[in-house]
């Protein structure tokens, strides 16, 4: 059985505003039975102040989903639709004190509900922007048409590039045989061969030309200290630390220390770094622990020669 | 009431007459079967009193036809494995769409290895169409696997038949019998099943003990090479505490093969008829004429397999369920896929596995629960009408999601 937490538990065996609002002004819909999940919130907005004043839920799903949908209702009560609309699936995973990786899509799923619900309100058609495929990797919770159309979009050979762009294989590792398998389909679809020996992955220049805004070299030193300071209370709670030694190419080098020096979790936070650093900077970053420096560097040497 | 556990499908509790059994080789005769000294005396003559028991309960003609392995998974690898090592020009396989995982997921990565994998279909009882099997046996294929019983439904397939019809083709033919033995009396040696793979687990025996059924003169070529163990034929030191326990475990299942396919069956006879009477929109899955007599799969429509399982166990009930979100995939399981069961009923299967230690006032105590159970989770559900009790008018349109 999965290990839900008392949050999920309590929700889940009492879930709050259960059913629909009458006179519901706004209602979003998302998924269907033939997924297994399926959601529909309806709620009552108060057009003069825009305030959500009453919130309901009918949902076809699993504990979580159950309890997603219920404690969501909960959060977004009292807030105008402006506030509800800054509510992330993170919220409400974080409101019921997490939820199993495999089970985050249940958050997904009800920020989407919110969002169709907004949308319906204002009457303007809502489009969702993702396609979900089977679940590949469990530890970050991404699945396979998500591998897929990166693979097209960023030209991925490898399962290390997988695992830069989309985090997925990052953890455990155990589902590096399936990703190695979407890398074979897609490449071949695009005429290539996936060979598991490289390595390192080629960069694709465009990627870097992308940048909207160029920044300077120091500005963008400074940019990515700016971000480790803002991750660095975090760290700090856990016991470590995390300082920047030095920044080649899209390859930024650091120093764990602490507890997150060693620690089985190393591997994670670092992704989690370069996936916050990506999304300030807006390009594409590798984040290394320093003691790897040299390798890289002569690796990248050589592909640049 | 003590909780009621009716997952017997999944695992069983092991007997306390198995355990006993077990003790001395863990704390006295814990020689290595092989040795010369006193302890390991006794050992090599244990595990030929369990080789007996074994060879007793699935009517072997001979002892060494036994093998004992670590799981039904490991037997059914080796089986597969071993048809294709010995027949190396043969490169298709015949299986069905409903295996358990052991053999699909080794069959797909077969697959990518260049094999031919015919699955055969079911229909909606899970039934299989023994005209197409018979067209799909030729000289290319080096072995057949069928499972005698389905894990989820219960279904029991003509096995026995479908040996003869590859024996008469040339062809081995292997079942994945983890579900059906100590369930259904079974007489090997009248049959023509080559290789056959048992859990001990699934009978009151320990996890970590299986055996592989090896028919004597069946070609066959080892998954684990290495020591003398099995007469060569499965390599390392015997597990010599579990096989001893499943030697019991055996013979404690032949003794209750009857009480089995009497009690038992009663016990889910009535619980399967008080859930079709008391809640509408249930349906039982499998061919119902055919069927394992501890099993029950029961489809609620409209609702959500997890979410059934968990209100269930929070009254103490252990079962279990085909729904995508009990196994963290995102579809539902591939028995009830294969046989088109809806979708708005798929999600909402539980399947109930009986025991001889399961007793009717447990019974009593699931038939009085589940009813209110299921309307809790409908009164959540969109697909339902609270108001009237029925399912909403043309679900699937009534839902209009903005995406699917």
């Amino acid at each position: 059985m999965w290990d839900y937490s008392d949050k999920v538990k309590e929700h889940f065996f009492k879930p709050k505003n259960a059913g629909a609002v009458v006179d519901a002004n706004a209602i979003g819909e998302v998924g269907s039975i033939s997924c297994g999940d399926a959601l529909r919130l309806t709620l009552k907005v108060n057009p003069e102040t825009e305030i959500i004043e009453e919130s309901g839920f009918q949902t076809f799903g699993c504990g979580s989903a159950i309890a997603s949908s219920s404690v969501l209702t909960e959060i977004i009560k009292g807030m105008t639709i402006d506030e509800a609309l800054k509510v992330t699936n993170q919220d409400i995973a974080n409101e019921l004190d997490g939820l199993p990786p495999e089970k985050m899509h249940c958050s997904v799923m009800g920020r989407e509900a919110l969002q169709a619900a907004v949308a319906n309100y204002r009457g303007v058609e809502w489009k969702d922007d993702h396609e979900e495929g089977a679940l590949i990797c469990k530890c970050f919770a991404i699945d396979a048409v998500m591998i897929e159309e990166m693979i097209w979009a960023n030209k991925l050979r490898t399962v290390e590039d997988v695992t830069n762009f989309t985090k997925a294989g990052g953890g455990c590792a155990a589902c590096h045989e399936d990703i190695e398998a979407i890398l074979e389909k897609v490449l071949a679809e695009k005429g290539e061969k996936f060979d598991a020996t490289v390595s390192t992955a080629p960069v694709e220049k465009t990627e870097v030309e992308k940048v909207k805004t160029p920044l300077t070299s120091v500005q963008r030193i400074k940019k990515i200290e700016e971000v480790l300071n803002s991750l660095r209370p975090q760290l700090m709670a856990d016991g470590g630390d995390v300082e920047l030694v030095e920044v080649v190419g899209n390859t930024v080098y650091v120093n764990m220390t602490g507890a997150c020096n060693g620690c089985q979790m190393a591997a994670m936070t670092i992704a989690g770094i370069q996936q916050r650093l990506m999304e300030v900077l807006g390009e594409f970053l590798r984040v290394v622990p320093a003691s790897e420096m040299k390798k890289l560097v002569n690796i990248e040497g050589a592909g640049h020669a | 009431m003590p909780d009621i556990y009716l997952d017997n499908n999944a695992t069983t509790k092991v007997d306390p007459a198995v355990v006993d059994v077990m003790i001395p080789f863990f704390l006295e005769q814990y020689g290595n079967p092989s040795s010369i000294h006193k302890f390991a005396d006794g050992v090599a003559k244990a595990l030929k009193k369990a080789r007996g028991q074994v060879q007793e309960l699935i009517g072997a003609e001979h002892d060494s036809e036994i093998i004992f392995t670590s799981c039904g998974t490991e037997s059914d690898s080796t089986a597969i494995l071993s048809a294709i090592k010995a027949q190396p020009n043969r490169k298709e396989i015949i299986t069905t769409m409903v295996e358990h995982p052991a053999i699909l997921n080794l069959c797909e990565n077969l697959e990518k290895e260049g094999y031919t994998i015919h699955r055969l279909p079911v229909d909606k009882c899970g039934r299989l169409n023994i005209e197409a099997y018979k067209k799909m046996l030729s000289d290319q294929v080096a072995i057949v696997s069928v499972m005698w019983a389905n894990n989820e439904t219960g279904t029991i397939f003509p096995v026995v038949e479908m040996a003869e019809m590859a024996n008469a083709a040339g062809v081995m033919f292997h079942t994945d019998a983890v579900q059906a033995v100590g369930k259904i009396p079974m007489m090997l040696q009248d049959t023509k099943i080559d290789m056959l793979s048992i859990s001990g687990h699934k009978l009151h025996a320990p996890k970590g003990i299986g055996v592989l059924y090896l028919r004597r003169g069946t070609r066959y070529r080892p998954l684990l090479r290495g020591g003398h163990q099995e007469r060569g034929r499965r390599a390392g030191t015997e597990n010599t505490a579990s096989i001893v326990g499943l030697g019991k475990a055996c013979e404690m299942a032949m003794e209750h093969m009857e009480y089995e396919n009497v009690q038992v069956k009663a016990m889910r006879d009535r619980l399967e008829r008080g859930i079709i009477e008391e809640i509408p929109h249930s349906f039982i899955t499998g061919d119902l004429n055919n069927r394992l007599p501890n099993t029950t799969d029961i489809a609620f429509e409209y609702i959500e397999g997890e979410a059934i399982l968990m209100l269930l166990n929070k009254a103490g009930i252990a079962a279990s369920s085909g729904s995508a979100c009990t196994s963290g995939s995102l579809e539902p399981s591939h028995v009830m896929r294969a046989m088109q069961i809806p979708y708005t009923a798929a999600h909402g299967t539980i399947r109930f596995s009986f025991s001889r230690y399961n007793t009717m006032s447990e019974v009593d105590e699931v038939l009085k629960v589940m009813p209110d159970i299921v309307a809790v989770l409908r009164k959540l559900s969109p697909y339902w009408d609270s108001q009237n009790n029925i399912p909403v008018a043309n679900p699937e349109a009534a839902f209009t999601p903005t995406f699917k």
